[in-house]
């Protein structure tokens, strides 16, 4: 995990990422939609990062505000017959940031295992709510007939996945520079501050319990845009995002990659539902076998995730370096 | 009953060790695969099917505990989560593995099926049997950490290690112990109520929830908090179900939210 640095330029490194999409998007067209999905888990694993990788909180209901983005979104245009995409991200973002502020405000007087069963507990009742509540919903068939206008009147969905992958692209640009805007700020020194020692924190001065509402209603923000982009992407909301799966694996995917030093969220979901695509389809014994293997492995031997590995390496090589390579 | 059998154990782990073990289930689920190949397929008889899931399943979990888990005591909470996150989905890739995609056939002898006349009115005789063997695991388990040297010994690790060593306790050999305890009575539960809640690979997932709810419902490190909890939780999710099932387990977890706000340590937590 990173801390604060004083030094918040972007580096060149940081645009391997948008220069990987981007040549992504000319070199496999074929692939765009799992392409789209990637992006969507990317933001979905950097909401996690936020406040798992420097708020230290730790959740198993981030899936709660995801699947609350989805179904806002899947409501708006199969029930109510809204098909703006902006007006669907914008109202999922709303309604996400009232649960996180909702629930925050409650939950975050806990800790440890009181907290995490809290989160757990609320994406268990909303999943309960999706799956009984059909008429509005669909249960457990998941809900059709989501339908997207033209994004700015101009560029259609189509069935390529040209469109939603550039979409998506650009939210999770958005929400890269915002998150990244955080984490360098003062804020974001304070945050990683109560994240390695809250009591030091508390004797400071600084207001923990506020601040880590904050962030967690920002996190939950992100995290019901990635929901409703899904949806929009997807065109069907369906009970799988919400509970306790979609949590443990975004929760996943943050860790492959590593947790706190941002560009993790990257790595990880793409490396994971890449390799879920390739392998889980023909082996889903030997899949969850392999994730299960490689989470203990990490646990055990690489904190860092695969970043942390990376940086490892990269210290072998220019051992001054490595002070700025783990401030990534 | 069953979920109070497989969650004391949880609570033993959790509770007494301080240990955020999510992969209790996958114990549970692996004394409910023991009882069922041992009597289908060796011929083994009931009671010493289930004695033999206790000690597979303890001397199982020695293993990891040496192997693993004894790596992660003073790791962060996150690490132990996904550790045991991780053991969950390996240990279900290998159930399906072994065991396929149905629920094991679980075979009652005799003298456990049919029913029993129990003041005027007909119970299943195996659902009074479990009851009645929970029971008992309850009381010993509640004289062994309250009564005798070895529960004393744990207490004392429990509340400070470093002094509990210093006084001459081998903590490192207790701890294995206690993880033992704990998983082979979550063993037990799982063999136990292989009947009621079927065995297959997906156990450990499914049901993770609800062993979380009544040990932090219950509190961390009382014995006869996950009990209550067992009570309260089994009642109100089978009346729940049973009078408003468009409901469903919506109940369960908004009464476990609530529990929770007022005690954040749950019922009978010990640690404030």
């Amino acid at each position: 995990m990173s801390g604060y640095t004083a030094d918040t330029r972007i580096r060149w490194t940081e645009s391997l990422p948008w220069v990987a999409a981007l040549a992504f998007f000319f070199i496999f067209p074929e692939y765009l939609s799992l392409g789209a999905r990637v992006l969507i888990f990317i933001l979905f694993a950097l909401s996690l990062d936020l406040i798992l990788g420097y708020g230290g909180i730790v959740t198993l209901g981030h899936s709660a505000f995801f699947g609350l983005g989805a179904y806002t979104a899947g409501i708006l245009s199969a029930k109510l017959g809204i098909n703006e995409p902006f007006l669907q991200l914008a109202a999922a973002a709303g309604m996400s940031a009232l649960l996180g502020l909702a629930t925050g405000a409650v939950i975050l007087r806990t800790r440890a295992l009181t907290l995490l069963m809290l989160t757990l507990a609320i994406t268990a009742i909303l999943l309960e709510i999706a799956n009984k509540w059909s008429t509005m919903t669909g249960g457990a068939d998941g809900l059709s007939g989501v339908q997207v206008s033209p994004i700015l009147g101009l560029f259609r969905f189509d069935l390529y996945g040209k469109t939603a992958f550039l979409y998506c692209l650009a939210a999770l640009f958005i929400g890269w520079f915002v998150i990244r805007r955080i984490i360098y700020s003062p804020y974001g020194a304070m945050l990683t501050g109560i994240r390695d020692n809250s009591t030091r924190m508390h004797a400071i001065g600084a207001p923990v319990y506020w601040r880590l509402v904050l962030i967690y209603t920002v996190s939950a923000t992100m995290a019901g845009i990635a929901g409703a982009l899904l949806t929009q992407v997807n065109q069907f909301v369906g009970l799988n995002v919400l509970g306790l799966e979609p949590s443990g694996d975004i929760l996943v995917m943050l860790i492959l990659g590593g947790v706190g030093r941002l560009y993790g969220a990257f790595v990880g979901p793409v490396v994971y539902i890449i390799v879920q695509d390739t392998l889980a389809k023909q082996y889903p014994e030997y899949w969850y076998l392999g994730i299960g293997a490689l989470l203990i492995v990490v646990v055990l031997f690489a904190r860092g995730g695969i970043l942390g590995l990376f940086d490892q390496w990269l210290s072998h090589f220019k051992p001054k370096s490595s002070a700025r390579a783990s401030a990534l | 009953m069953i979920l109070y059998v497989i969650s004391v154990g949880l609570s033993v782990t959790m509770g007494l060790m301080g240990f955020i073990n999510l992969a209790h289930g996958v114990f549970a689920m692996a004394g409910g695969f023991v009882l069922s190949s041992f009597m289908a397929r060796f011929g083994v008889p009931f009671p010493l099917a289930l004695l033999s899931a206790f000690v597979l399943v303890a001397a199982f979990s020695v293993i990891l505990e040496r192997l693993l888990y004894s790596r992660l005591y003073r790791a962060g909470e996150l690490a132990q989560v996904l550790f045991s996150i991780g053991l969950i989905f390996a240990s279900m890739a290998v159930a399906r593995l072994f065991y396929g995609d149905r629920a094991v056939p679980v075979f009652l002898p005799d003298y456990l099926r049919g029913q029993l006349q129990l003041l005027g009115r007909d119970f299943p005789t195996y659902r009074v049997f479990v009851i009645g063997f929970a029971l008992v695991i309850i009381l010993t388990l509640w004289f062994t950490v309250e009564r005798t040297r070895w529960g004393a010994m744990v207490r004392a690790a429990v509340d400070h290690r470093a002094m509990a060593q210093s006084v001459g306790i081998n903590t490192s050999l207790l701890f294995m112990a206690t993880f033992a305890l704990g998983s082979g009575l979550a063993g037990l539960g799982g063999a136990l109520g292989a009947d009621i809640l079927p065995v297959q690979w997906a156990y450990p997932f499914e049901h993770l929830v609800y062993f979380l709810i009544v040990v932090a419902v219950g509190g961390l490190g009382s014995l006869r908090g996950p009990f209550i909890a067992a009570l309260l939780i089994g009642v109100a999710d089978t009346a729940c179900k049973y009078w408003i099932p468009e409901l469903g387990a919506f109940l369960v977890y908004a009464a476990t939210i609530a529990i929770l706000l007022w005690r954040p340590m749950g019922l009978f937590g010990v640690r404030a």
